[in-house]
């Protein structure tokens, strides 16, 4: 297997994406621009299957999200499921439509983690930046609810220009919320954050400036708090590994049953996606063409072919070489030794204060 | 690498909620499951945290090491000190 480099490995992680449907408008939002109507969605014993298909699979963690998970009724019945296949569940919300009951329901269910998704330190700002008037309030109160319930909670904290100068503010808010772990995500330019990316891009200063930060957080917060970081992609050198490698360590279930290796995929032309209506798990994730398209190393051109990281970071994101080249066979040009490398230096420095096109419906 | 601090004898360590030791075939022995991230435990590891349970002293976790694995104590000490930190800091262990 080691000549064709597309050696099998066992998939770690699951990203189900229960739902489209969510009442946020966040414009960094990562789902697609074309987004799955509710009477599409795949219904209880199918997410049932999927989940035993993926523990049988070697899948350990399954990642309940969406849109937002809390607008499926059954959802105590997936996280149940979830558990009954033997997987580690977490829950990522954006807190608004889980209520306090649901959210007992679930704990008793044996939900093991929930991460709730904060977009800044004040009221004012994270409501407008999520579109929507009252959020804040009501993502502090759940993160109060999951700590009184013992379940172990994370921030994700998604950084652009509007707050990337509040992000140690947001860290103590994390820390007085309870959280036991922080993501610092940097918005990753795919669907609506693509379509908002001169509106969302920090600038350069921004981030060495938040680099340091976290730093320095880290130091002071040791053993209170874990803080999860990485150089946001524009501004980096190095792409980054995208989820792990493609076809390697994950999987992503869409609302309507299709299996992508990432949740950008579908914006790369002529990939065949299968569905868990028509495929097994283990049939779609062995021989499903799209998983097969970018597998191991056998795809890439020069400079990957010969690269000394090949697998490391396996020629960076399939998706954004796509997006920024029009090839998704490129050397992602994020990478320093990529030859379209200077776009990316020169959309980073591209900053425009327009209004936010809101993710909707 | 900076020496660990001392870990009291008569603290409990414990896996806390959220944070699972599982066996798994297909990833090729034990993991240790938290939140968004997975660990490959070793085998040390292994033996250390099935030990950790919440009832057992770290005193007592000492001494049942060093005899199972017939091992000097104060080697044994520190080497689970560090390692028992560690997770502490990454938030995978409560001491």
């Amino acid at each position: 297997m080691a000549e064709t480099g597309k050696a099998l490995h066992n998939p770690l992680g699951l990203l189900a994406e229960l739902t489209h449907r969510c009442p946020l408008g966040c414009p960094y939002c990562s789902n697609p621009l074309a987004l799955d109507p509710r009477q599409d969605e795949l219904d209880t014993p199918t997410w049932a299957r999927v989940f035993a298909e993926a523990a049988g699979l070697g899948v350990l963690q399954v990642h309940l999200s969406g849109g937002e998970p809390g607008a499926r009724r059954d959802l105590a019945d997936l996280v149940a499921a979830a558990r009954s296949a033997g997987l580690y569940s977490n829950l990522i919300t954006s807190a608004v439509g889980i209520t306090a009951d649901t959210l007992r329901q679930l704990a008793d269910t044996g939900l093991d983690h929930v991460q709730i998704s904060i977009q800044d330190n004040t009221p004012e700002s994270a409501d407008r930046i999520a579109g929507y008037a009252g959020a804040f309030a009501r993502k502090q109160a759940l993160a109060a609810e999951v700590v009184r319930l013992k379940i172990p909670l994370t921030v994700n904290a998604v950084m652009h220009r509007a707050n990337i100068d509040h992000l140690g503010d947001m860290v103590a808010l994390a820390l007085w919320l309870g959280a036991s772990r922080v993501e610092i995500a940097h918005a990753q330019y795919y669907g609506w954050a693509l379509k908002n990316r001169a509106a969302l891009m920090p600038t350069t200063d921004q981030v060495k400036r938040a680099a340091a930060e976290v730093e320095t957080l880290r130091t002071r917060h040791r053993g209170e708090i874990v803080i999860d970081a990485v150089v946001p992609d524009y501004h980096a050198r190095l792409p980054k590994p995208c989820v792990g490698g493609w076809g390697r360590r994950s999987l992503n279930v869409t609302p309507a049953g299709k299996v992508l290796p990432c949740h950008a995929a579908e914006t790369i032309p002529g990939l065949e996606f299968w569905s868990v209506r028509e495929h097994s798990l283990a049939d779609i994730w062995a021989n499903s063409p799209a998983f097969n398209a970018f597998r191991g190393t056998a795809w890439m051109r020069e400079p990957c072919r010969s690269c000394a990281r090949r697998d490391v970071d396996f020629g960076g994101c399939r998706c954004q070489a796509f997006a920024l080249t029009g090839d998704a066979r490129a050397t992602d040009p994020v990478c320093h030794l990529a030859p379209e490398h200077d776009k990316v230096a020169a959309l980073a420095a591209e900053q425009h204060d327009e209004p936010y096109t809101y993710r909707r419906m | 690498m900076r020496e660990a601090a001392a870990i009291a004898p008569d603290v409990c360590p414990r896996l806390p909620r959220g944070v699972r030791l599982v066996h798994n075939e297909a990833q090729g022995g034990w993991v240790l499951l938290a939140p968004e991230r997975v660990f490959k435990a070793d085998a040390i590891a292994v033996e250390v945290l099935k030990r950790c349970t919440g009832e057992a002293t770290f005193r007592a976790i000492i001494d049942d090491l060093a005899q199972s694995f017939a091992a000097p104590r104060d080697r044994i000490l520190a080497d689970v000190t560090t390692l028992l930190r560690g997770l502490a800091d990454k938030k995978l262990l409560e001491l």
